[in-house]
């Protein structure tokens, strides 16, 4: 094992997969020399040259355009999108096109691409700089929908993702880049839409994604020693659910706590809460609970943009609450 | 309206105010007084005031993610600008927007788009009502070299040339899109070309001469307040400082290029033109710089006084009530 953060998972992992294939390919705004937006694929223009890592010009819909013709003709693009807000640029491409292909050609053509997405607030970037877009492409099926909470997770999933032969929005937190964490020396993947037990409990279900798992797993910490023995599940791929994990942590411990920086309303946690309202009702000791992204855009003062989206504290008074019931 | 000299007086402070202001931003940022990022106009005083110059009340103007120029540009207060900066609750947005949203639409600043391009459907849209109303007003959308790659661009032009709308397109063309120079992002000498496409009028102009500017943007305002259809304008000037607050390292240009432009900074060269030309003398000048420098202090005061934004009202703006 070593140590290294989630911008260089992800570095790896594009640097790893387009070595073992040549059809994979990058395209971005000022991925190549600058090193992208947040750093991400530093270097990789040198190891592979400007054929391989194309900077391309301000025009999100026509990359997200030119993956989807280029991964139906056989290559691999993996793109990035600076900021995940300007997938609104990319959506006609993502939704109407790539989502589509596959189905439409009754199985014939396969889209194999990967669009990468930085999310998240927290660093006063303001209303269209800070967005956690990812219910929406949930919605579309044909799309997969993969957000990593950690450097291993970011890894392996990224790998899975660029080897999955359909279009995989792979979402990254920005606050999570700098994170550090240990990964294996050798060649590894994590199977797109299997979750993880992060940590096993028996008193309450905590199901969250990205960096809100980071958060989760500290509240759990500090209310272990309060005798609350809280179960964290890592989504991992947001879609296609894993349904099994989910209903069988929530029929055992009968309380679910759903935890995403997303607004609240049209989220993943609402799709998650009618699973288990559907599925698991009678298991249930207490109603489903959401700590969500407030429904508003994000405000650019430091105090509101981090009471808008749930912190640790939130979360573990929330958990306390709900066992008092 | 020909350049009077108190108009070049008046375009003279706002230049100095836009550049002392994003001097003063970024030393308070690497001091880590500021929250966030910003985008330093610096090097394009010219391009950013002096079409704002030209404009009379009623008409607007909308702004990019580089929008602090053309906001002092337009006339907003200062302490406005800096209060909002420290995400103040007595800032332009009340301390909502931040640094890439400064927005006054009473100044004439309708909105600024972080989004690249965000800005050409707004102005477009403004231009319609102007003329749908029968009013003389017109709009100069400012966007940078680098949207002028994306689709909406194209649609802007299209849409405001065939309903000839009263707008004026005003590309601040800096060289770059972050990283990204012109010479790679288009096949282009000029892109200038691309307005010929929709068969709209088009200058080009040196976006470092403020008066050369302000003649050229004053005869394509009054052509287009006329009736006679949108306009476009490409601005050439230089981006001086890095993108934002992340591009530290600047390994896509070099010191040559950037000594070239050094030497031809906006400000300096509208100094020379006053002091020739018998406008000003070097004291009034000093004394300009002295007194915005006062009221910058001032004003940085007046936004480190101000309250926070009370949390009550995080939700309050989200609907129109
Ligand atoms: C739609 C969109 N894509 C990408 C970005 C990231 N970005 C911010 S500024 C910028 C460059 C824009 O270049 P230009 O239009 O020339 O303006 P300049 O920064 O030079 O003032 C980019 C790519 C963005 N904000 N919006
Ligand atoms: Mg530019």
């Amino acid at each position: 094992m070593k140590e290294i953060t989630y911008r260089e998972a992800i570095n790896e992992a594009l640097a790893e997969e387009m070595t073992r294939d040549e059809n994979v390919i990058l395209m971005g705004e000022d991925i190549g020399l600058y090193g992208g937006n947040f750093q991400v694929t530093k270097d990789l223009i040198l190891k592979f040259g400007d054929n391989r890592v194309m900077d391309t010009p301000v025009s999100e819909a026509v990359t997200a355009g030119c993956a989807v013709g280029a991964a139906m003709s056989g290559l691999r693009p993996v793109i990035e999108a600076t900021f995940s807000d300007f997938v609104t640029l990319m959506m006609d491409n993502l939704v109407n096109q790539a989502a589509k292909i596959h189905y439409l050609s009754a199985g014939e053509i396969n889209v194999p691409m990967v669009l990468r997405l930085p999310v998240g607030c927290g660093t006063g970037a303001g209303a269209q700089h800070s967005q956690s877009l990812e219910a929406w492409m949930c919605h579309v099926p044909g799309l997969k929908v993969v957000f990593p909470s950690n450097p291993y997770e970011a890894k392996g999933l990224l790998k899975a993702a660029i080897r999955d032969d359909n279009p995989v929005i792979f979402c990254e937190h920005k606050l999570l880049y700098p994170t550090a964490g240990s990964v294996p020396e050798e060649d590894y993947t994590i199977p797109l839409s299997q979750a993880n037990i992060v940590k096993k409990g028996t008193s309450l279900t905590m199901i969250a994604y990205g960096y809100s798992v980071q958060k989760c797993l500290v509240a759990a910490m500090q209310l272990k020693p309060k005798g609350i023995d809280i179960e964290v599940i890592d989504l991992r791929t947001l879609h296609p659910l894993d349904e099994d994990t989910i209903l069988e942590s929530v029929k055992k411990t009968g309380r679910v706590i759903i935890v995403h920086e997303a607004v609240k309303t049209g989220g993943v946690g609402a799709e998650i809460s009618a699973l288990i309202a559907e599925k698991a009702f009678s298991y249930l000791k207490a109603p489903i609970l959401r700590i969500a992204g407030m429904d508003i855009p994000i405000p650019f003062n430091k105090t509101m943009e981090q009471a808008c989206v749930p912190q640790i504290l939130d979360i573990k008074k929330a958990a306390e609450r709900m066992m008092r019931r | 309206m020909s350049l009077t000299n108190e108009k070049i007086i008046k375009m003279y402070t706002r230049m100095v105010t836009a550049r002392l202001l994003e001097e003063m931003l970024n030393e308070m940022f690497n001091e880590g007084m500021l929250h966030g990022t910003t985008h330093l106009g610096i090097g394009q005083e010219a391009s950013g005031v002096a079409p704002c110059m030209t404009l009379m009340e009623g008409d607007k103007i909308t702004l990019t993610h580089r929008n602090h120029v053309g906001c002092v540009g337009i006339g907003m207060d200062v302490k406005k600008i800096l209060a909002e900066m420290f995400g103040k609750e007595t800032g332009v947005c009340g301390g909502y927007g931040g640094s890439m949203h400064m927005v006054d639409y009473e100044k004439g600043n309708m909105f600024a788009s972080g989004v690249v391009g965000g800005g050409l459907g707004i102005a477009v849209g403004a231009a319609l009502k102007m003329k749908y109303k029968g009013e003389a007003n017109i709009v100069i959308c400012f966007i940078g070299d680098g949207a002028t790659n994306e689709g909406m661009f194209h649609e802007a032009l299209n849409l405001a040339s065939i309903w000839k709308l009263p707008i004026v397109f005003f590309v601040e063309n800096n060289g770059y899109a972050v990283s990204m120079p012109t010479y790679r992002s288009m096949n282009l000498q000029n892109i200038e070309k691309r307005a010929e496409s929709y068969g709209m009028r088009s200058i080009i102009v040196d976006g470092n001469n403020a008066i050369d500017i302000y003649n050229m943007t004053f005869s394509a305002v009054q052509s287009v307040r006329e009736g006679f259809g949108p306009m476009f304008i490409e601005s050439k000037t230089y981006r001086i400082c890095g993108h934002s607050r992340s591009d530290t390292e600047q390994l896509y240009r070099n010191q040559k290029e950037m000594d070239y432009y050094l030497a031809k900074c906006p400000i300096k060269r509208l100094e020379e033109y006053m002091l020739k030309n018998n406008i000003a003398k070097s004291e009034m000048l000093k004394e300009i710089n002295t007194q915005v420098m006062d009221e910058l202090k001032q004003a940085v005061l007046y936004a480190q006084n101000s309250l926070e934004p009370s949390l009550e009202n995080i939700g309050k703006y989200v609907y129109a009530k």
